[in-house]
């Protein structure tokens, strides 16, 4: 349906050539934008129709006083299905501090929470296929994981900054909520608003990014590049990966460009995975809570495990 | 006199909540006292981990995202 729009727009109606450049990178443009907000205005939607208002303030109370396994298999999973803006990564990260939760249990949330969303998911789905779909899901459970395993190992407490230590929180208080239908109708109305309104210029930018590769970079420069089956080719694109910073909704079109163009599963995921998740302005961010040696430490364990993946699923695909 | 207050570290979706109660305010031609707490220490005392929250009078009645313009008029109108 999507493509036959594009196609009628830009090769019937403005009369691009399918053969050249810009037209093909056009053509990727129109149906990859219709496409995907087609999509994220209906999942966001549905999502906040059925959602049972999962708040930051609500996990807390689910992962607090957990033996560590299941308190770190709950933040991993809520992280994923909680959407969360990384303003909010301080208070987060003070409120779990503050409920005795253990930093390796937070920093597996913080890993989960952007680089797996519902939304990412299913437009994963609906451009590269379920099996893609559910190895990047796959891998970034896994990562969040044992990420966080790994964290705690390094003993991360005593690079937490004092003040932290010494705030009291208050008694969590979840405002009320209003459950009738015309109260969840406004609520995933306000949710597509929120959300669209946050993350449309990096789906633009994405998708406009998987266009110009799409349209202009040529096939022989991607193998010798980013897909000539050497080694090196996935830890290129998890350091490429690192100043870009991204929604994981925008870098699902590049992936998608990356794909066509003959780019390995494992080289594109360990990329995505790297955009998605590891980025600047969260990781400063996060220095208001946290010393430079565990941001360095979480910066490197995130960057190696992105690099296992990607090897892995080089290998087995 | 109302007193609302903001929790938030400064983000975007904080001044516009701010702004959208300031506007709410002067429509209804009511006076409230309206204040910005940006330190976090305060933030959490509150009990709100995601923010912007509002708390009108003492009580949180709202945390995470921006509020819609039904549930500003009741802050402010009451």
């Amino acid at each position: 349906m999507f493509e036959s729009l594009a196609n009628l727009v830009v090769y019937r109606g403005l009369a691009f050539d399918p053969e050249s450049h810009f037209g093909a990178a056009l053509h990727f443009f129109v149906m990859d934008v219709t496409k995907i907000f087609v999509m994220l205005i209906l999942i966001i939607y549905i999502m906040g129709l059925c959602r049972a208002f999962l708040s930051p303030e609500r996990v807390r109370e689910y992962v607090r006083n957990r033996p560590d396994w299941q308190a770190r298999g709950m933040a991993v999973t809520l992280g994923a299905v909680t959407p969360f803006c990384y303003c909010s990564s301080v208070p987060l990260f003070i409120g779990f501090v503050e409920a005795g939760i253990p930093l390796g249990v937070t920093f597996s949330f913080l890993i989960a929470s952007p680089m797996i969303n519902e939304v990412a998911a299913v437009i994963l789905v609906g451009i590269l296929g379920w099996k893609l779909a559910l190895l990047y899901i796959l891998a970034g459970l896994i990562v969040a994981w044992f990420g966080g395993i790994v964290m705690q190992r390094f003993k991360p407490e005593r690079w937490v900054e004092e003040y932290v230590w010494k705030i009291q929180m208050g008694q969590v208080a979840a405002p009320e909520q209003d459950g009738s239908l015309k109260g969840r109708h406004c609520y995933a109305a306000s949710e597509v608003k929120e959300i669209v309104g946050r993350i449309w210029k990096w789906v633009v930018v994405g998708i406009g990014i998987g266009a110009l590769f799409h349209g202009f970079v040529p096939e022989s420069w991607v193998s010798e590049h980013l897909a000539s089956g050497r080694w090196y080719d996935v830890p290129t694109a998890v350091l490429v990966g690192i100043p870009l910073y991204s929604n994981a909704t925008g870098i699902i079109p590049v992936a998608e460009a990356m794909l066509t163009k003959g780019v390995a599963i494992g080289t594109t995921l360990a990329l995505m995975m790297s955009v998605a998740a590891l980025s600047l302005p969260e990781m400063l961010i996060l220095r208001k809570v946290i010393k430079w040696q565990a941001l360095a430490l979480f910066a490197s364990v995130l960057g190696i495990a992105f690099i296992l993946v990607g090897w892995v699923f080089n290998l087995i695909t | 006199m109302k007193n609302i207050k903001v929790l938030g570290s400064g983000c975007k979706n904080c001044e516009t909540t701010a702004n959208l109660i300031k506007i709410a305010a002067e429509q209804a031609g009511v006076a409230i006292e309206l204040e910005k707490v940006t330190d976090i220490a305060e933030i959490m005392r509150f009990g709100v981990m995601s923010t912007p929250g509002v708390v009108v009078d003492g009580k949180v009645v709202h945390a995470g995202g921006l509020p819609g313009p039904d549930m500003v008029r009741q802050w402010v109108g009451e």
